[in-house]
């Protein structure tokens, strides 16, 4: 095998491993501030993907400025879905909050099929590719990952420099406290879960610009998007992005030293025995 | 008569925070040892050490001449040992003759159901529960609850009883009535230990006192003794009311 | 065991409901209708095997599909490969079902609430993956069985309706052991883990022991039902045999039902079950079935927890006499 095969690997591996990363930090958050395993955020990211793929063939609009509409969409859709399913038991047992969330995710589905139909959608757009010595990196890959610095510094941003941000903040690390201080939870959490949702509808938007999909493939998303947040430590941010290089590495690199249909096993027997053996996660879970 | 348990240098730490020093001491069957100490002391960490909910950092224990530090709570409770919470622990969804029956079945002794549902009748009798046996646990007040876990604790006819403020929250007259439940337990053979803040019902009950204080122990001894101790006397003048009745019952 | 136990109204309720379906197609021989059957009385045995686990043990899995699949899996492949007759093909399946479960349990069921609902989910793709790659289970297209199978059972329609006898069997058989088990001194000690499981170690309970023998036990009938439903398919498959939607879908049943409950669970199936039947079938709803099976979830989880039976129970406590 090459250098420059194993590396371009690696290197694009490592790119959309970023993206999927941005999903997880998505699905970490909302478990970080409410405890909350969101089973539609597959859901939403193929919203995100038909987002994008819509506006670009309809509209004729660039994916990166369909981005930015598609993820207030998300951070809406996510409000939405915290009102109508999520007050009511947020907090029930766990159970509950898994149930309610996995109903959204089948309405959205049913939805999605009855109304877009369960053919492969490409959005066909491209960006060339870039040469840096022996590694060929396709441009999507490198405007994504760029992407994905940004919406992390953003939320960054949000999180530690913004007065909402502490209360979110404080809301995840306890929130009758906060609330004895005068913190809206109940606002804060709706906002939680609205901003986990956008970074989903982002990631998928991301992903519309690589791959082609159906309205089912979140579920594949959502799954690597549970392996990197267990990887990373559920609740960790930061966690999630490491967790989805490292993802994006593995899956960059296995394929060259086994065949493709073993990945996925590789994937979830990790996922097993990260839960099993250091359930908080390779960088600890936040608090 | 032989020691029932042997606690020799038991220290627990969470994290940075030393919560129990060098514990020791020996209690003899059918003794009662009275356990106290202001809030916080320890008490309660020390009957989850005793009970194996805790595994101490150093330390042994000894229950029934058998080393048991670090084994679980389900083989102490195998080997006679039982316990009530300070924040009771109901099982809600189940009726109070079978929360009671739990305690007979799981025990030492492992009865079968028909067995220890006769048992949880008398047991239920015994400690006063008034109220029907085929009531959801959930249902019951807070006193009932403390009743319900103690009756629990007995169904399971254990050699040692660790009781936690079993009487905190009970009228005086309500107190009466527990002391001469315990002093009937007693007379079964089981050795008792007993965390209390009341003090002249633990006065009146135990035969030695253990006090606890930021995780260690200051005093141990009889309770006349102890309590006239100035180490003792020091630790609860931040609780002014405590000193006071210290020495008004002393 | 006493005469209490035996005679209780509500296992006789249950049995009675579950005969109802399973006997209802066989006078007539009636073939459509047992296909009817059939389904409902599959999604009984997988629900009130899950119901041991999460309405017992208070332990959710999302991943109970997965011993349905193995033991499918596993049926079909000695069937296939060895030509076993099928009791004894069933009889591996659950077997093997059961040795999953027991080797996992002690690991998985160190976690609790979530976690444990997730490693569920990531134990059975692991398993759909696997099975997915793996050579001697015909890797992605899976087992068809070749048509002589069939003839050792006197032909295609007989084998059905062999395979629809022990189906009843197992569901009236299920409906038992959920109820033994409930009034079992093992039944106390997975609800008293349910309740309460730091109590539970503290009252004696050896809870990793129970839990995994309530794992096991949750395994076995599954797995055995799995044999029966891919024999009866002809073929299986990783996406049919390892569907996630199944292991919800049972969850939703016992929910609606009740869960904890002995008829809980066999309601619920048996109300969902014909609820899909309508909505397939129906002009009206037939794209959006799933659309109609989510907002149920969504309104049963928001509204009404405990289920229909459950419900009923608490509202009217004198019907605990009757609904087991």
């Amino acid at each position: 095998m090459n250098p420059g095969g194993f590396l371009t690997s690696l290197a694009d591996g490592l790119l959309i491993g970023v993206v999927y990363g941005i999903a997880a930090m998505g699905l970490t958050l909302i478990w970080g501030v409410m405890r909350v395993i969101n089973l539609a955020h597959g859901a939403v990211m193929a919203l995100g993907m038909f987002g994008v793929y819509l506006l670009f063939s309809g509209l004729g609009l660039n994916p990166y400025l369909s981005l930015v509409l598609v993820a207030v969409a998300g951070l809406l859709l996510g409000m939405l879905v915290y009102y109508l399913a999520i007050v009511r038991v947020i907090n029930a047992p766990y159970l509950s909050t898994l149930l309610a969330t996995f109903a959204i995710n089948m309405v959205v589905i049913g939805l999605g099929t009855a109304a877009l139909t369960t053919t492969p959608r490409d959005t066909g757009f491209t960006l060339g590719s870039v040469s840096l010595g022996p590694v060929t990196l396709l441009g999507t890959r490198l405007v994504a990952a760029l992407v994905t610095l940004i919406v992390t510094g953003g939320l960054y941003f949000f999180l530690y420099r913004t007065r909402t941000g502490k209360f979110v903040r404080a809301v995840a690390n306890n929130r009758a406290a906060a609330e004895l201080m005068g913190i809206p939870s109940m606002r804060i959490l709706a906002l939680s879960f609205g901003i986990g949702t956008m970074l989903a509808s982002i990631a998928g938007g991301l992903i519309a610009t690589f791959f082609s999909f159906n309205i089912l493939s979140g579920e594949v998303y959502q799954q690597k998007s549970f392996i990197i947040g267990v990887l990373g430590g559920l609740g960790n941010p930061v966690g999630a992005l490491l967790g989805g290089l490292i993802l994006g590495a593995l899956e960059g690199l296995l394929p060259l030293a086994m065949p493709n249909t073993w990945v996925p096993v590789i994937e979830f027997i990790l996922f097993i025995v990260i839960l099993l053996v250091r359930p908080s996660g390779l960088f600890g879970e936040k608090e | 008569m032989s020691a029932i348990l042997q606690v020799e240098r038991v220290t627990k730490r969470f994290g940075g925070l030393q919560a129990l020093t060098n514990i020791s001491f020996t209690l003899e069957t059918g003794q009662i040892l009275g356990l106290i100490g202001p809030n916080g002391a320890g008490k309660t960490t020390l009957f989850n050490t005793l009970n194996g909910v805790y595994s101490p950092e150093e330390g042994h224990i000894t229950f029934l001449g058998k080393n048991v530090t670090g084994h679980k709570p389900y083989e102490l409770s195998r080997m006679g040992m039982a316990r009530t919470h300070q924040i009771v622990r109901p099982l809600k969804d189940l009726t109070v003759r079978e929360n009671v029956m739990t305690g007979a079945c799981f025990g030492h002794e492992n009865h079968n159901l028909t067995a220890a549902a006769h048992i949880a009748d008398e047991i239920i009798d015994f400690v006063g529960i008034k109220a029907n046996p085929s009531m959801l646990a959930g249902s019951l007040n807070v006193a009932q609850k403390k009743r319900l876990e103690m009756a629990r604790a007995l169904a399971a006819h254990p050699k040692l009883l660790l009781l936690d403020e079993v009487l905190a929250g009970l009228t005086p007259s309500e107190i009466d009535g527990m002391v001469t439940t315990i002093h009937e337990i007693r007379k079964q053979g089981i050795t008792i230990i007993m965390i209390e803040h009341v003090m002249k019902a633990i006065m009146n009950v135990s035969d030695r006192l253990l006090v606890l204080d930021y995780g260690q122990q200051i005093a141990e001894g009889l309770p006349e003794e102890v309590v006239h101790n100035p180490r003792v006397i020091e630790a609860y003048l931040g609780d002014p009311n405590m000193a006071r009745r210290l020495m008004e019952e002393g | 065991m006493n005469k209490n136990t035996l005679f209780h109204p509500g296992l006789w309720l249950t049995l009675a409901v579950v005969a109802l379906v399973g006997i209802l197609p066989i006078p007539g021989q009636d073939a459509a209708l047992r296909e009817v059957s059939f389904t409902v009385l599959v999604a009984i045995v997988t629900a009130g095997s899950l119901n041991l686990l999460m309405g017992y043990t208070g332990y959710v899995s999302f991943g109970h599909v997965v011993f349905y699949g193995l033991g499918g899996y596993i049926g079909m492949y000695l069937l296939d490969s060895f030509g076993v007759s099928l009791p004894v093909a069933v009889l591996a399946g659950g077997a093997a079902s059961a040795l999953l479960a027991f080797l996992l349990g002690k690991g998985i069921l160190k976690l609790r609430g979530a976690y444990f609902a997730l490693v569920t989910i990531g134990v059975n793709e692991a398993v759909r993956t696997f099975v997915s790659t793996f050579e001697p289970f015909g890797a992605a297209t899976g087992i068809e069985l070749q048509f002589s199978v069939y003839k050792a059972y006197g032909g295609a329609a007989q084998a059905l309706w062999l395979v629809y006898y022990m189906v009843v069997g197992l569901a009236l058989f299920s409906v038992l052991a959920s109820y033994f088990i409930k009034h079992s001194k093992f039944g106390l000690g997975l609800m008293t883990i349910r309740e309460d499981e730091d109590a539970a170690e503290v009252i004696g309970i050896v809870t990793p022991d129970m839990k995994t023998l309530a794992f096991v036990a949750s395994a076995i009938l599954p797995g055995m039902m799995g044999v029966l439903f891919f024999f009866k398919n002809g073929n299986v498959e990783p996406g049919d045999a390892f569907r996630l939607g199944v292991s919800i879908e049972t969850l939703v049943m016992i929910m609606l039902g009740g869960q904890g409950t002995v008829l809980g669970p066999v309601l619920g199936a048996l109300g969902y079950q014909r609820l899909r039947g309508f909505l397939l079938t129906s002009p009206l709803f037939k794209n959006t079935q799933l659309v109609v099976a989510g907002i149920l979830l969504l309104l049963i989880v928001l509204f009404i927890p405990a289920g229909a039976v459950g419900w009923l129970r608490q509202r009217f406590p004198w019907l605990r006499k009757v609904l087991a």
